[in-house]
């Protein structure tokens, strides 16, 4: 087994990550999206909750199993500053939604069906990322 | 079944993730840096998922129905507006700072780290922060993410 997040366990992952999208369209008749799923189970409108459960049930299970096999893969967190987590984990949770979506939904799911959407939500949620990346590390030097 | 189908797809996702290299930080922070020592490992995460999503999904969409829904519910918007660019973009900012995006960061909590599920609970509250505060959905907007 190659290391996690080395190149062809990257490959290995990512065909596994397409073939559970693949699945989830042949079987459910959905896209598989993470945030809009996940965001579905809390949403005062939403439909569905059960699945929803279920599916987040199983990425937990999935997890569990990962870090069983290879622990090395779940490292935790980047930083323990609260703050910094929280800033975050807001900008993904907000932004995500009013998006339409994350990694999975436009990335993998939108781009393989060539939504233009998709596509122009991929590229600017990289750019901006990819901007980030260098303030933080390159101009303010290091997060907390 | 259906409700099988949602726990497997689910744990299958997981796994993906997790050999992928897309659950650790520094490694999603290392593909992001590409001013510093880039490292393009991660790249051929979404290359290798969006091949066989591209494929895949053309093979599947030629069968007239899912195997356990009556009718296939995909995304059917094509407008480009600002919601679109300014969520995106904040998103893009979030998985900047911390390097996971929504799909790792739930798969992590099974590292048992407090600051794990620290971003987790945040980004729950952003997801209903948006529900709460934004326009009704389009009638039939599908969960996608």
């Amino acid at each position: 087994m190659p290391e996690p997040g080395s190149i062809p366990a990257a490959l290995a992952g990512g065909a596994l990550i397409g073939i559970a999208a693949v699945a989830m369209l042949a079987l459910t008749g959905r896209v598989l999206g993470v945030s809009g799923i996940a965001a579905g189970l809390i949403a005062p409108r939403s439909s569905d909750r059960g699945a929803r459960a279920l599916f987040l049930a199983g990425m937990l299970t999935g997890g569990v199993l990962v870090g069983r096999l290879l622990p090395q893969a779940l490292p935790g967190a980047i930083t323990s500053s609260t703050l910094w987590l929280v800033v975050a984990g807001l900008l993904v949770g907000f932004g995500t939604r009013l998006g339409g979506g994350c990694t999975s939904g436009h990335g993998v799911c939108g781009i393989s069906r060539l939504s233009p959407r998709s596509i122009t939500a991929t590229l600017v949620f990289m750019a901006v990322a990819m901007v980030t990346v260098f303030v933080t590390r390159h101009v303010i030097g290091g997060i907390p | 079944m259906r409700g099988l189908s949602f726990f497997l797809v689910g744990l299958l996702f997981a796994v993906g993730l997790g050999i992928s290299g897309m659950t650790q930080p520094t490694k999603v922070i290392g593909f992001l840096d590409v001013a510093g020592s880039w490292d393009p490992a991660l790249m051929f995460v979404m290359g290798g998922a969006v091949v066989i999503g591209f494929f895949g999904y053309r093979f599947v969409l030629r069968r007239p129905a899912p195997f356990f829904a009556p009718a296939f519910d995909l995304p059917t918007r094509r407008d480009i507006d600002a919601r679109l660019f300014g969520g995106a973009a904040l998103f893009g900012a979030g998985w900047g700072l911390a390097g996971f995006c929504p799909g790792p960061a739930l798969v992590a909590l099974a590292s048992g780290s407090s600051d794990v599920v620290t971003f987790v609970v945040a980004m729950f509250v952003g997801f209903l922060a948006q529900d709460l505060v934004a326009r009704p959905a389009a009638p039939g907007t599908p969960a996608r993410a």
